[in-house]
């Protein structure tokens, strides 16, 4: 289904993850993370942008990827995003959600 | 998906077998990454998963388990769960499932408390250093129920 977030019409799922990742724009990302109740900072945004690459290249994520990647620890993961940190931050890249378990 | 009503997860884990270990990791884990509280209360066999020498030797069980697919007296030959458990290990790897070590280590960051059974560490004469570092403290199981304290907590023995 078609969502209109900061001014520009994107395709979204029930859930409210993008299903084009080429719709997506930092103005789009900061949107949804204030619906998520989270303010975007440098911080988020470099999280952001280690998981927007692995999506680039088809790796899958997962939480231990997140603790090796360099970028932030998994406590501070938790602490950025409250709440299921990788849901809500795949969900402000514009890619999808997770399937993995772990 | 519609939004859960589970709020809080409490596992009580039992057993020091693999897959009864992994079972107990994987749910509490699932449970943060999807925003839930989650705690493990470690008891009698359970606490081998918390003693820092023995929490990365844990095995599969390979006798009086059917579905290992093993004649019964073959699993009790020697050496035998060890194989099976090295399998089943690198199997788990392939999936970027982490060593138990590792997995308390992220547990334990993502906010999942841990606690040892007090009952069970006098019964197998275990100190305090015997035990990992992240481990939250030693309770019993009176304190462990005051931990269910908001609605939506559910427990789960493993």
């Amino acid at each position: 289904m078609d969502k209109t977030i900061a001014q520009a019409t994107v395709s979204v799922d029930q859930e409210g993850y993008l299903t084009d990742f080429s719709q997506w724009n930092k103005e789009i990302g900061t949107e949804i993370a204030k619906e998520q109740g989270i303010e975007m900072t440098d911080k988020h945004w470099a999280i952001i942008d280690y998981i927007q690459q692995k999506f680039k290249e088809e790796e899958p994520l997962s939480i231990r990827g997140i603790k090796k990647s360099g970028v932030i620890d998994i406590k501070e993961f938790y602490a950025l995003f409250p709440g299921g940190p990788l849901k809500k931050a795949t969900m402000i890249a514009g890619i999808p959600k997770p399937k993995s378990c772990i | 998906m519609s939004e859960t009503k589970v709020k809080k997860m409490l596992f009580i884990l039992s057993k020091a077998t693999l897959e009864n270990v992994y079972a107990a990791f994987v749910m509490a884990n699932g449970a943060r990454m999807e925003g839930i509280e989650s705690e493990i209360f470690f008891t009698f066999f359970g606490l081998e998963a918390i003693q820092k020498k023995k929490l990365e030797h844990l095995h599969v069980a390979t006798v009086g388990n059917p579905a290992m697919h093993m004649p019964t007296m073959l699993g009790g030959l020697p050496g035998v769960e060890a194989f099976a458990s090295n399998m089943m290990k690198k199997e788990m790897e392939k999936l970027d499932m982490p060593p138990v070590g590792e997995f308390l280590e992220i547990l334990s960051d993502s906010g999942c408390k841990l606690w040892a059974c007090k009952l069970a560490v006098e019964m197998f004469h275990l100190e305090k250093e015997d035990l990992i570092d992240e481990l939250d403290g030693i309770l019993t199981i009176g304190d462990f129920y005051s931990r269910a304290d908001q609605e939506g907590t559910h427990l789960l023995f493993i």
